[in-house]
């Protein structure tokens, strides 16, 4: 590949050796030519592994304070938010990190199948976007919460609640007047556990997590673990 | 920063609703992309614990390029600062959060060290070796070094010498050329081969360790 075509400056691209003309000159080829477009994502993961290639010198502590005042500055933290905001779909992929987070009806067995990414990356995508905007009550009888989206989406919030033991299951219950519905199961663990509720949270609902046989069941027969009454915000 | 559990107060439609501010422990459990799509959102949090994943890593970079401390500072907050304006236009498909962000610190870097004609003239050796590594994320990280190491070993000085005064040193291609006293045309396929080398020397390895490329 030595023909001299812009192809081959997709290498000193990536690697920021381009300047000036030579730059401009390239960024117009590669507006017009996927080839080069992915030759140069390629090439960027190579260079992005030349960075581990350093020093690891202590940074000094004012540096991150001067970043986040810069950014607020920038962009302050409060601000006019639409109802349903456009998020990047393209933005949420999928690291192992996913697989700490409790995502619907359990199953989160990662597995490598393109289907199950997809719907990870689709249950991420969702339990970020409630937990981006939402409501938070604290549930009493154990330390967590339950914070309702305006969407009336809802994640229960599990902080170190015990691992359910074989054959058991949490499940979680959205609760109107009388009417008891399941809402979604998970397994429990040390540190911070996400479910999304498979049902909506309408204001003055009560959500309630109990210990229940594995699967699930229709109506709760464990003893109440984890309850909030969700108010008006 | 504000508190941990405070909640950023946000104007919707005349209403005043109490948005949950995300926690860092909660943070911990997001993949990268998801901590971007909060950024892009303007949650500081998250952009704290990007900072928090990568930051030292920047620095490092911006300092093994400019080997200047305040104008490796500059470049580490001007790239954060690039992905707090442009998280929303981040495409996953074309990269991981982490390769944008060094990307955009090598190319801030880059620019100054142009700028300011501050480059040694010999920037091939990293001068120290990385201090003990004590947490689990150090030991990653002196091992993806390690690993990035031995595949630049493994290329032919001439292609190696061209990748590391590049993309260490920030030298053009065509500066490249006149220091090294070739023609433009082979440094640019020394370049090319090589990094097309190094690609696929890194190959399983890279996508194990420096996550899917």
């Amino acid at each position: 590949m030595n023909d001299g075509s812009p192809h081959e400056l997709s290498a000193a691209y990536a690697l920021d050796a381009l300047d000036g003309d030579e730059l401009r000159a390239y960024e117009a080829h590669l507006a017009g030519c996927e080839r080069c477009r992915q030759d140069v994502a390629s090439f960027r993961a190579t260079t992005g592994a030349l960075a581990y290639d350093v020093d690891l010198p202590a940074v000094p502590e004012t540096l991150e304070r001067r970043i986040l005042e810069s950014a607020r500055a920038e962009r302050p933290n409060v601000v006019p938010l639409p109802r349903r905001w456009a998020i990047p779909a393209a933005a949420l992929g999928i690291a192992s990190a996913a697989a700490a987070i409790v995502l619907g009806i359990w199953a989160v067995h990662l597995s490598n199948s393109v289907d199950h990414q997809k719907q990870l990356r689709k249950d991420q995508k969702s339990l970020i976007d409630i937990l981006s905007d939402c409501a938070r009550t604290p549930m009493n009888g154990g330390s967590g919460a339950v914070c309702v989206a305006p969407t009336k989406q809802a994640v229960v919030i599990a902080d170190n609640l015990s691992p359910a033991s074989p054959g058991k299951t949490y499940e979680a219950w959205v609760i109107t007047g009388k009417r008891v519905k399941p809402a979604g199961l998970f397994r429990g663990g040390a540190g911070r556990r996400y479910l999304q509720l498979t049902k909506p949270v309408p204001v003055g609902a009560t959500v309630a997590v109990t210990l229940e046989k594995r699967g699930g069941v229709s109506a709760p027969t464990g003893a109440i673990l984890l309850k909030a009454k969700v108010a008006p915000s | 920063m504000g508190e941990r559990g405070e909640g950023g107060v946000i104007s919707l439609r005349g209403r005043h609703r109490v948005r949950s501010q995300t926690s860092l422990r909660e943070l911990a459990h997001l993949s990268d992309e998801a901590v971007l799509a909060l950024i892009a959102r303007s949650d500081e949090q998250a952009l704290a614990e990007l900072y928090r994943r990568f930051g030292r890593l920047a620095y490092g970079l911006a300092l093994r390029i400019l080997r200047d401390d305040a104008l490796a500072q500059d470049a580490v907050q001007e790239a954060f600062l690039g992905v707090w304006r442009a998280a929303a236009r981040f495409k996953a498909e074309r990269a991981k959060p982490s390769t944008w962000l060094l990307t955009l610190v090598h190319r801030r870097a880059v620019d100054l060290v142009r700028r300011e004609e501050r480059r040694r003239t010999e920037p091939l050796q990293p001068e120290t070796e990385p201090v003990g590594a004590e947490a689990a994320d150090e030991t990653e990280l002196a091992t993806q070094r390690e690993t990035i190491r031995e595949a630049l070993r493994r290329l032919p000085p001439e292609q190696r010498e061209a990748i590391e005064l590049a993309y260490y040193g920030g030298y053009t291609q065509s500066e490249l050329a006149e220091r090294l006293g070739q023609p433009l045309g082979t440094i640019k396929s020394r370049m090319f081969t090589g990094l097309a080398r190094l690609r696929d020397e890194l190959g399983e390895d890279a996508r194990a360790q420096f996550g899917p490329v």
